[in-house]
């Protein structure tokens, strides 16, 4: 599985957290939107992690809006993980390796 | 044995809360799947925790995962969380024995160190506290018994108070089946998370009656409970006394110790060794503060 099926959501605007919706997209490119309370610091480098999550996982074809409180990095990655698994374009059991 | 005063719950889908948790001092953190977490929210909290456990220093605390029932979520916790390495699992709801080793079975599959993750079964139904001696004898993975008072005592249909007397049976039944299988007793949480003089004394309570730790549900009760399971400075002096006059018998070649004119037995000093072995471990021994 690699591509996006349905919209999905994972996260909440509490602070510390990330809300992340992907959403199906023609081809197989990534559309990257970032909203985030440390864009000015950070933003190329939460950018650059959902990337790195997405290649990971083989993930092509979605479109990503995050809109970021100040989320650590595991953060992050736990909700990206789980909107591409709401999904549908991983399956938990890659969630777990 | 691991020191368990205090442990911990925190909410498995707060990432605030999660990232803090190693802040607080508790002997073990308890990262929560279950009753803090929406049944539509477990599979984002279980992501949270995993990557939580992978990437958060919780520093001296032990890193211990509330996971769903085996019945619902749990066989679906089991192999995301546990690959990431917690110290230990906290079961929820057991009823019997069999159900400690069915969990044990699962973690065996998934865990990288074989036998490294241990458990903790949470006893919160009649039927539980029936079962408890044969629960806390069931998997070599069993740490301890802890106690969930909430639940029990809906089950039992009793009004659940603050003095706790609706659950003194409970209690009692679950110290002394942990203690007959070798393994601790962890108390229930106090709700009140506001009443501190409600705490120390419910705390006080249950160390009277043999628990080793206490559950918590707020950072706040953490410095009131290590205050009441630590050895006061009166235990930690008679115990001194105790292990000297052992020590003056062997030296006279007496079998037989005496503290004010009464024998000291195996059982006294037992309790006296393990007085001195805590208060050691705390850092509360006079002449042997660490630098």
């Amino acid at each position: 599985m690699d591509k996006v099926l349905k919209t999905a959501q994972a996260g909440t605007l509490e602070s510390s957290d990330i809300v992340v919706t992907v959403a199906p997209c023609d081809g197989d490119g990534v559309n990257l939107e970032l909203e985030s309370i440390v864009y000015e610091q950070y933003g190329e480098v939460i950018k650059k992690l959902i990337y790195a999550i997405l290649r990971e996982h083989g993930v092509k074809g979605v479109h990503i809006k995050a809109v970021d409180r100040g989320a650590l990095d595991c953060t992050i990655k736990a909700r990206v993980l789980c909107a591409l698994m709401r999904a549908g374009a991983i399956n938990s059991e890659e969630v777990a390796l | 044995m691991k020191l368990r005063r205090s442990m911990l719950f925190m909410p498995g889908n707060n990432p605030a809360m999660l990232q803090n948790g190693g802040v607080f001092g508790a002997d073990s953190v308890i990262l929560d799947l279950e009753d803090a977490v929406a049944p539509n929210e477990k599979d984002a909290a279980r992501l949270l925790v995993a990557e939580a456990l992978k990437t958060v220093d919780y520093g001296e605390s032990e890193k211990i995962v509330r996971i769903n029932p085996m019945d619902t979520f749990g066989k679906q916790d089991i192999p995301v969380i546990v690959p990431c390495g917690p110290d230990a699992l906290l079961v929820p709801k057991v009823q019997s024995a069999q159900e400690v080793k069915e969990v044990s079975a699962l973690v065996g599959q998934y865990e990288k160190s074989p036998g490294s993750i241990k458990l903790v079964a949470l006893i919160e139904t009649p039927q539980g506290i029936a079962e408890a001696y044969n629960i806390a004898r069931a998997d070599k993975r069993l740490v301890a018994l802890a106690l969930g008072a909430e639940d029990y005592t809906a089950f039992l249909g009793a009004k659940r108070t603050k003095e706790g007397e609706e659950i003194y049976s409970a209690r009692a039944a679950l110290v002394n089946a942990a203690a007959a299988a070798g393994i601790q007793s962890i108390d229930t949480p106090f709700t009140d998370a506001n009443d501190d003089e409600g705490l120390n004394e419910d705390t006080l309570k249950a160390k009277e009656l043999g628990f080793k730790g206490k559950l918590a549900i707020n950072p706040r009760q953490i410095d009131i409970i290590h205050d009441v399971f630590n050895p006061s400075e009166h235990d930690i002096n008679w115990a001194e006394r105790v292990l000297e006059a052992i020590k003056r018998a062997e030296e006279e070649g007496s079998g037989v110790a005496s503290l004010n004119g009464k024998m000291v037995d195996a059982p006294i000093a037992n309790r006296a060794r393990t007085i001195m072995h805590l208060a050691d471990k705390l850092g509360l021994v006079r002449g042997n503060e660490h630098e």
